[in-house]
């Protein structure tokens, strides 16, 4: 069965979809990117989705879905390449996706965990609202 | 009442040249030439080309039905000819004129040639009018959807105008939304602004709506997908230009825009800056100095 690679870059994870996703490949990515979290500690997930043409509700649902169980793992999750006539789509499919994250490329996203995990790592006291 | 043998064609087709020369004449004392819209010899080579397609479909008889293909020489010729004075601005009752215009000549030659029998005059008569009347409806229509055409093609290099996105700083774009914002532009919008997103790799677009008439649902609706896609693709959004009137219009229509807006350009291209980490300040000189 295929699978979806998930690179490890310092303290990220790098999942880049080049492929068409259906069901069983969605759950088998949230298991192993779930694992993975928990097994390295990461505290970035980034997900890039540049290849893909075609995103509809059930990979925006899926992307949701990771976004959510990264953040209970404590990690956040940014969503990158996201073409213009995608987000289009997803907009007019009402699927604003306001739980995750998004940057225009990879630069961007390591850019955008850097600053957030910066951010969430200052002590109780300091941070911000 | 329909006869089924006219004798209009073959009486037409008889005294054509008289015929020509009355309907010439008309034309000419219906003041296009004096206004120096059209030429003499234009207009009497059209009125030629046209008189013998009518001439074509008559010869079949039928006088009712002008969509067959007997018909079609006298539809393209007043079609053509409806064409090419609606783009040089004639009025649709120049237009109209022209074939209109035939009925006297006609009504003549059936008036001189059946003043024996007024009941067979009458008929004919009747069926020569229908017969115009149909011909006049052709070039006014013909005429009305070259005006269409016109204004929608204009429509549409309107649209392509109205929406330029401008790269005010390394990252920040703006784009100045003038005029109301429908389906048709929201759509535009979103495309040039993403494009240019990501032509640019810009991190901030500021929605200027200072030139946006009225706000109402629709509009904030537009607005709203519009910053949604921007953020999709990594962009903040910032909407500034927002005039008093539609601050109040946007509350009292329990909008909820969830988006940072500024009351000015100049306000929204400050946050901008700070946010890319960037910062504008003097340099002590004033503008007495650089004179």
């Amino acid at each position: 069965m295929e699978t979806i690679p998930i690179l490890r870059v310092q303290d990220c994870l790098l999942v880049s979809i080049q492929v068409d996703m259906h069901d069983r490949l969605a759950a088998a990515l949230q298991d192993d990117l779930t694992n993975k979290i928990v097994e390295t500690h990461a505290r970035g997930v980034m997900i890039d989705i540049s290849a893909l043409e075609i995103v509809d509700s059930f990979m925006g649902r899926m992307l949701n879905n990771i976004a959510a169980a990264a953040r209970l793992l404590d990690a956040v999750t940014v969503v990158v390449g996201m073409r213009p006539a995608v987000a289009i789509t997803l907009v007019e499919l009402g699927l604003t996706m306001t739980g995750v994250r998004t940057a225009l490329n990879v630069d961007r996203g390591l850019a955008l965990i850097r600053r957030l995990i910066d951010d969430s790592g200052a002590p109780f006291g300091d941070r911000q609202a | 009442m329909s006869i089924h043998n006219s004798a209009l064609p073959a009486l037409l087709a008889k005294h054509r040249p008289s015929v020509l020369g009355a309907w010439l004449k008309r034309l000419l004392e219906g003041g296009l030439v004096q206004g120096g819209k059209v030429k003499e010899s234009e207009l009497s080579e059209n009125a030629t080309r046209f008189l013998d397609a009518v001439l074509i479909g008559l010869k079949t008889g039928n006088m009712t039905e002008l969509q067959t293909p007997e018909w079609t020489p006298a539809r393209q010729v007043l079609e053509a000819l409806s064409r090419s004075w609606a783009v040089n601005g004639f009025t649709p009752a120049e237009t109209a004129t022209f074939v209109f215009s035939l009925k006297e000549p006609l009504f003549n030659l059936l008036r001189d040639e059946l003043l024996r029998t007024p009941e067979l005059l009458i008929a004919e008569i009747w069926a020569t009018t229908q017969l115009v009347d149909r011909l006049g409806l052709i070039s006014i229509e013909a005429f009305v959807k070259n005006r269409e055409e016109v204004i929608k093609r204009q429509q549409q290099e309107l649209l392509e105008l109205s929406t330029p996105v401008v790269k005010l700083w390394e990252g920040i774009l703006a784009l100045p939304v003038i005029g109301t914002l429908d389906s048709e532009r929201t759509q535009t919008v979103m495309e040039n602004l993403l494009q240019s997103i990501v032509d640019t790799g810009a991190e901030i677009a500021i929605i200027d709506i200072t030139g946006v008439p009225t706000v109402d649902t629709l509009v904030a609706q537009h607005l709203i997908k519009t910053v949604s896609a921007a953020r999709l693709m990594g962009a903040d959004c910032i909407i500034s230009g927002i005039r008093p009137q539609i601050a109040q219009t946007i509350v009292h229509l329990g909008l909820d825009l969830d988006v940072v807006s500024k009351a000015t350009m100049a306000d929204a291209f400050a946050l901008a800056l700070r946010r890319t980490g960037k910062s504008v300040r003097s340099n002590g000189a004033t503008n007495e100095d650089k004179r």
